[in-house]
């Protein structure tokens, strides 16, 4: 049973990737997350500048849903070269760089800098519920916002193919990830966080998180993000990858967001739980896919789709 | 006042029961309940309003659990500001804990407010038959910490030191471990050719446990006193233990702000508490650790 695929051009031993904003700070941690079994990492977003995220807590969960306010913190380009240059010596899987920036300006500044170093996508992120403090809104609520910052993006990528990071919290979606393709988009990853969510300190009567409100990870996340993928899949008619991310634990978990449209599936909250999930993952898609007669992985992108083509 | 409950990675505030004050700049708070921490996890420690910040579990038996601190900090300093009753949130434990076998011989080597981890694993060790060295260091007299409490326990033999002499043994607490160890490995010598046991002996006093080879070493103190700690225990070939402090938010293994090179292990969750083995493949071991933005600072 083969895992691997390859994807505009880049092969992927396997659909795992490691989500931005997960670990992520340094080169010896995405090495880790790949000797864990990961088939792709993703930095933690990049500013064209020192910015610094919230004070803490930052990070709560239960078993059922976790909430973070990190706020995007990020030591520059400086440090950004560095951990890049540094993974990309022995480069043992796809490097996504992940970019962020307040204004279509910002993000093609910081792509211009990571550029050089030959990432194997980039990722664009217009969906952090941190826009919210900082701008007022997200890019991704708005197709219009969305196309200017990928377009400016994609002139400084080159020949790297960039993917459109999107938020949930729309109704939405699948226009906003054509409105990033028709700008030059060439993939879409879905999801970012769903809410914010609020949690509440019963004895001091306060909210817990320092930035009071978060984004909402975690299990719960997995039918929201399934029927995100499966709305970016049919709006862009599966001509464009996706990434999909959001409430995988399991083997099951991650052939279903394929399914709906992904060709590679995120792995983020589910890291707290062991940080060898990517192996997990891997064994228990091969085992499923092995039982029920897949031979290829690729096999089961949209497969949702193609079914009800063939029921009608 | 509601017992502490069974929680770990979502805060709860809990009213500080009882506040005793250690030294001028150090304090210990009890909570009614237990997290049922291990000796050498900790906790993440919130000040609703200021931060939340990880802390060695001081004490924990199952009744009652302690955090002890030195104010230093915005967040430190705010704790050191409530009074008994006040709420302080805590979430944990995490991480890993100092881990033993019945009966061993243990030295345990606490620098500054380490040593309320170490009177920890003290007071649970004593009773699987471990006997201790109990070496703990500080500026001056005045700032020692736990002594009366490792005093207290039985086959604890205490040693202290201090950099200016006020107390005990005028130096450092990693002078002590370096004479234990040279001791030990000439008794083990000895015991292996079946001589008799001429060995050399500390400045302190004879002790029954000190006839005994040490079997390992635990530290909890300054980086650069672990660093010591650690060339000394591989000099002698003696297993460490060793509690790593890095910059930490979630506590669980997400945030990726305390992975060390170039190994990218999480000391939140493959530490705070390590192997030497494992500390002496870290690069940042003694040399910098990275602030909430990931750069590197140098350890002075």
């Amino acid at each position: 049973m083969n895992l691997s695929q390859t994807i505009l051009g880049v092969t992927f031993e396997n659909p795992t990737v490691l989500a931005s904003g997960i670990l992520g700070i340094t080169a010896a941690s995405w090495r880790l997350v790949v000797q864990s079994g990961a088939g792709a990492i993703t930095t933690k977003s990049l500013w064209p500048r020192v910015h610094q995220g919230n004070p803490s807590p930052t990070i709560i969960s239960t078993e059922h849903w976790m909430l973070n306010a990190v706020g995007v913190p990020d030591a520059g380009p400086e440090k950004a070269k560095e951990e890049i240059g540094d993974f990309m010596k022995d480069h043992l899987a796809p490097l996504i760089a992940n970019v962020i920036g307040l204004s279509s300006e910002d993000f093609a500044a910081i792509t211009r800098v990571i550029a050089p170093l030959k990432p194997d996508f980039f990722e664009v992120n217009l969906s952090t519920p941190t826009f919210q403090k900082l701008r007022g809104k997200l890019f991704a609520e708005d197709p219009e916002e969305s196309a200017a910052v990928i377009r400016s993006v994609k002139k400084e990528a080159g020949i790297i193919p960039v993917f459109a990071k999107l938020t949930p919290n729309v109704l939405t979606v699948g226009a906003i990830a054509v409105a990033c393709v028709e700008a030059g988009a060439d993939g879409i990853t879905a999801i970012n966080t769903v809410g914010p969510g609020m949690a509440i300190d019963l004895r001091s009567r306060m909210p817990i998180l320092a930035a009071k409100k978060g984004g909402l990870s975690g299990p719960a996340l997995k039918p929201i993000a399934v029927r995100c993928i499966a709305e970016v899949y049919e709006a862009t008619e599966g001509k464009v990858p996706i990434i999909g991310t959001g409430g995988v634990y399991t083997g099951e978990d991650a052939l279903e967001l394929m399914l709906a449209g992904a060709s590679l599936v995120g792995i983020g909250t589910a890291v707290a739980d062991g940080i060898d999930v990517f192996k997990r993952v891997c064994e228990e898609m091969q085992l499923w896919c092995t039982n029920e007669g897949v031979w290829n992985i690729s096999d089961m992108v949209g497969g949702m789709h193609k079914a009800a083509l063939t029921q009608q | 006042m509601a017992p502490i409950q069974l929680q770990s990675r979502l805060p709860r505030t809990y009213r500080i029961k009882e506040i005793k004050q250690e030294t001028e700049m150090v304090r210990t708070f009890t909570f009614d309940g237990s997290l049922r921490a291990r000796p050498g996890q900790f906790v993440m420690v919130w000040v609703p309003g200021v931060d939340e910040i990880p802390m060695s579990v001081a004490f924990d038996d199952g009744a009652v659990t302690k955090i002890t601190f030195f104010a230093v900090g915005d967040c430190t300093e705010a704790l050191a500001r409530k009074q008994v009753g006040d709420l302080v949130g805590l979430r944990g434990p995490f991480g890993t804990s100092y881990e033993w076998k019945p009966g061993e011989h243990i030295v345990l080597v606490a620098g500054g407010y380490g040593a309320a981890p170490m009177y920890f694993v003290a007071a649970e060790s004593v009773h699987h038959g471990v006997t201790l060295e109990a070496i703990v260091g500080a500026k001056s007299k005045e700032h020692l910490l736990f002594i009366k409490e490792l005093e207290s326990l039985p086959h604890v033999s205490l040693h202290i030191t201090t950099n200016d002499g006020s107390m005990g043994y005028k130096g450092y607490n990693v002078d002590i471990l370096e004479k234990l160890l040279a001791g030990s490995q000439v008794q083990e010598k000895s015991q292996r050719s079946q001589k008799s046991q001429r060995s050399q002996r500390s400045q302190r006093s004879q002790k029954k446990s000190e006839d005994k080879p040490i079997d390992r070493v635990f530290a909890c103190g300054p980086e650069m006193m672990l660093k010591r700690v650690s060339e000394i225990t591989a000099k002698y070939k003696v297993p460490s233990q060793l509690s790593l402090e890095r910059y930490m938010k979630c506590g669980y293994g997400i945030c990726g702000n305390c992975c060390v090179d170039p190994l990218g292990i999480r000391l939140c969750v493959e530490g705070c508490v390590v192997h030497n083995d494992v500390a002496l493949k870290i690069a940042d071991f003694g040399k910098y650790h990275r602030d909430a933005e990931g750069r590197k600072h140098k350890f002075a």
